[in-house]
């Protein structure tokens, strides 16, 4: 199998070039997931780029990204593989003098199977990334057919034997810990926890994704967005939401950011009600001209 | 570097982050594939292969600077004039407000070296090779007693850019932060010599903070309940979830006959299609009766949360908080919004949840009974949270039968060891044979005790 990267250093700017700049943890945990040839747990909460992650990986290998989104009630038809069923019949009827045997043996071949995203990645002779997003949402079966496919990376199919994997794909995989994962799973694994990053890194991504930001905007936006984490919120802004702002105020043609510019556009940085309360309240950005009484609502 | 190796996992261990065999050797041939000399990129590397949940990268980090850091620890710096102490708070100002973390640790290491000492260190005596029995040491708390670093915020914000109302409150925040790590630096370098002198295997066991799930409820500070806030409402959402998926589960299959044998009279009396009975929409109701006495302080702001999360996730959840007597308290709870800081002490002021002030299960869970009775069904589950210590005073264990068998489930958390339940006042025992009672100190026991309320 071939390495997908040789160092560290390499991860890091291979991504970079890609629009991903990962933190030493990411870059060192990508290597190691590449060199080892284990799969790539990534925990996190919303939005700090765990997809993108592995969309980067894709593009700074150029590898094909297959994906698995998961979801409550995700089956092995929908994973792994299913037969076409009305290929077969077709198959059956066009063909009326034919032994019972051949039938069977025709009807059962590769023609006749509807690979789905883990069977596609493993089959792939190509150079792949399998992305397996949210795993947390699927119910517990789906991580036991998943043992056999990242352990190994084989799929067994019983009609056909086992199918194993040509090249061995990059594997991903996304969870919000909405639920604990099996540690079967998890011991397949390299394990990362992607957090939010330090603020010189968000700087430098919000400078990548929104180069029209006003050059002396980039540091206030950052540390706002700092310190709304540290207060206790219930869903604290992620990276996506920093970048979201920063396009907001470069599309509202803001110059500096004042307590009423921050307050308008809390809407893009939070998104529940109680949390737009304290963040106003803590950060002091009531509204002098308001009447009291309307004081506090966002 | 193998027996280093095979040592730092074992300690692990010890510290609940169980690491198998197949980990280990992950881990080995990552040092193999970073090499060792850069220290941060091995940290990063080994973490991967070693962790394998949020939480636990803090004792990792603690343990990874002892095991791996100790051949570059610095010697501690010759005892010069100590440099007055408001010089050094000056510099400390000034890298804090600049971000520049490199002074900062640096500073760290010396206001250790000058402040931290105790034991003939670090006094200016020339210390010879300190053994553990002359209990000399570095001393984080020392050093943050004499620096007082809480009274610099206001003057890390005026080093800082921007004057505006709200550049001074972001900043306020961001230098608290940025005191947070400076405190965390110094404690880091003081275990880093304390391992110089002791061993690193004294320390590593010792002087480790446990990860935030094995915090125990009682003795939880301020800082901890923060982070176990974070842990329980993915824990309240797994309940519901769960509660969920059991009904779904549960209204398959069931032949309605009246209502068959009626359809079955369009085809001459042959039942061809089966009638299912009707999903009943029935919702699981939620009874939560909570000791907010003052033995329990820090698990009752944990239960308000807990509390909190669970209102949030069922709709039908009634609260009842006790301390002698027992009062609703539903409505201090608003959905969504996690309870503000002070719930309990108003809760206590405004309800009549205390009458004296000490706790009394017995008279409580008359109360309830008296009062609250109606708040029981059959289809309601009864959650109790509390130390069961009632102060000497009469159990009553038959009003909390009562409350049982008009229930349809009970149980029951003791936020202390199950092995002092019933030392002292404590009724734990009595109480645990007529409801299932769950020793709940720690966030991982909490995790534990929903998994198993509630098999999937």
């Amino acid at each position: 199998m071939s390495k997908f990267f040789s160092s560290v250093d390499e991860v890091t700017g291979r991504l970079t070039e890609a629009g991903y700049l990962p933190s030493l943890d990411i870059a060192t945990a990508v290597f190691l997931a590449g060199h080892l040839g284990k799969p790539l747990l990534i925990e996190g909460p919303a939005g700090v780029g765990k997809t993108e992650l592995a969309k980067a990986v894709a593009t700074a290998t150029t590898s094909d990204l297959v994906r698995l989104q998961c979801y409550e009630g995700i089956d092995e038809a929908r994973a792994l593989y299913e037969w076409n069923h009305a290929k077969q019949l077709l198959r059956i009827t066009a063909t009326d003098n034919e032994s019972w045997d051949s039938t069977r043996d025709h009807v059962f071949t590769e023609e006749f199977l509807l690979a789905r995203p883990l069977l596609a990645a493993i089959r792939s002779p190509r150079s792949t990334v399998l992305l397996i997003d949210e795993l947390d949402k699927a119910d517990v079966e789906l991580e036991g057919l998943l043992l056999e496919v990242l352990g190994d990376y084989q799929v067994s199919i019983p009609e056909l034997g086992t199918v194993t994997a040509v090249r061995k794909p990059f594997v991903i995989v996304t969870s919000n810990a909405n639920r604990e994962l099996s540690e079967a799973l998890k011991r397949r694994c390299l394990y990362l926890h992607i957090d939010y990053p330090t603020a010189e890194l968000e700087r430098a991504i919000v400078r990548m994704r929104v180069p029209e930001l006003d050059e002396a905007l980039g540091e206030p936006v950052v540390r706002v967005v700092g310190a709304l984490r540290q207060l206790s919120l219930r869903k604290a802004p992620s990276i996506a939401e920093t970048v979201d702002w920063a396009k907001t105020l470069v599309a509202l043609g803001a110059r500096n950011l004042t307590g009423n510019v921050v307050r308008s556009t809390l809407g893009v940085l939070l998104k529940y009600q109680s949390d737009h309360r304290t963040a106003v309240e803590r950060l002091g950005l009531l509204d002098p001209d308001l009447p009291s009484t309307t004081r506090g609502k966002p | 570097m193998t027996d280093r190796l095979i040592e730092f996992v074992g300690l692990l261990r010890d510290h609940g982050i169980n690491a198998g065999p197949s980990e280990t050797i992950d881990a080995a041939e990552a040092m193999v594939a970073l090499g060792i000399s850069d220290r941060k990129r091995l940290r990063s590397g080994m973490a991967a292969c070693l962790l394998r949940r949020n939480g636990q990268r803090t004792v990792f980090d603690q343990l990874f600077d002892l095991y791996f850091l100790t051949a570059e620890a610095p010697q501690p710096a010759a005892p010069s004039t100590p440099e007055s102490i408001d010089a050094l708070r000056d510099r400390l100002v000034s890298a804090l407000a600049q971000d520049d973390s490199r002074t900062v640790t640096e500073l760290a290491r010396q206001a250790l070296t000058e402040l931290g000492g105790y034991g003939g260190l670090g006094t200016g005596q020339t210390s010879g090779p300190v053994t553990t029995a002359s209990g000399a040491g570095w001393s984080s708390y020392l050093t943050m007693k004499a620096l007082q670093p809480e009274d610099l915020v206001d003057r890390i914000v005026a080093g800082m850019s921007g004057t505006s109302q709200l550049d001074t409150t972001v900043h306020t925040i961001e230098a608290n932060r940025r005191l947070t790590e400076f405190r965390a630096a110094v404690q880091t370098e003081a275990r880093l010599r304390s391992a110089q002198l002791r061993g690193t295997e004294y320390i590593a066991r010792r002087g480790v903070e446990s990860s935030t799930d094995q915090i125990d409820f009682l003795g939880a500070r301020e800082q901890d309940l923060a982070e176990m806030r974070r842990l329980v409402h993915p824990l309240a959402r797994k309940l519901a979830t769960r509660l969920a998926v059991r009904r779904r589960k549960a209204v398959r299959g069931r032949i309605d006959l009246r209502r068959t044998l009626r359809r079955s009279m369009s085809t001459g009396g042959v039942p061809i299609a089966p009638v299912l009975r009707a999903r009943k929409h029935g919702r699981p109701d939620l009874v939560i009766l909570a000791d907010l006495s003052g033995s329990v302080t820090g698990f009752a702001e944990f239960t308000l949360h807990l509390i909190q999360a669970l209102q949030d996730q069922f709709s039908k959840v009634r609260s009842f908080g006790f301390i002698d007597t027992c009062d609703e308290i539903t409505n201090f709870f608003t959905p969504g919004e996690p309870p503000s800081l002070g719930t309990a002490a108003r809760i206590i002021r405004s309800t009549n949840v205390a009458r004296f002030g000490s706790s009394n299960y017995g008279e409580a869970f008359q109360g309830f009974l008296d009062n609250y009775v109606d708040a029981l069904g059959p289809r309601t589950s009864v959650l109790i949270l509390g130390d069961a210590r009632t102060n000497r005073t009469d159990p009553n264990l038959a009003a909390l039968q009562t409350i049982r068998d008009r229930a349809k489930h009970a149980y029951w958390l003791n936020p202390e060891p199950s092995r002092s339940w019933s030392t002292g006042d404590s009724a734990a025992h009595a109480y645990a044979e007529c409801v299932t009672m769950h020793e709940c100190r720690n966030v991982k026991q909490l995790t534990e005790v929903v998994a198993r309320l509630l098999p999937a």
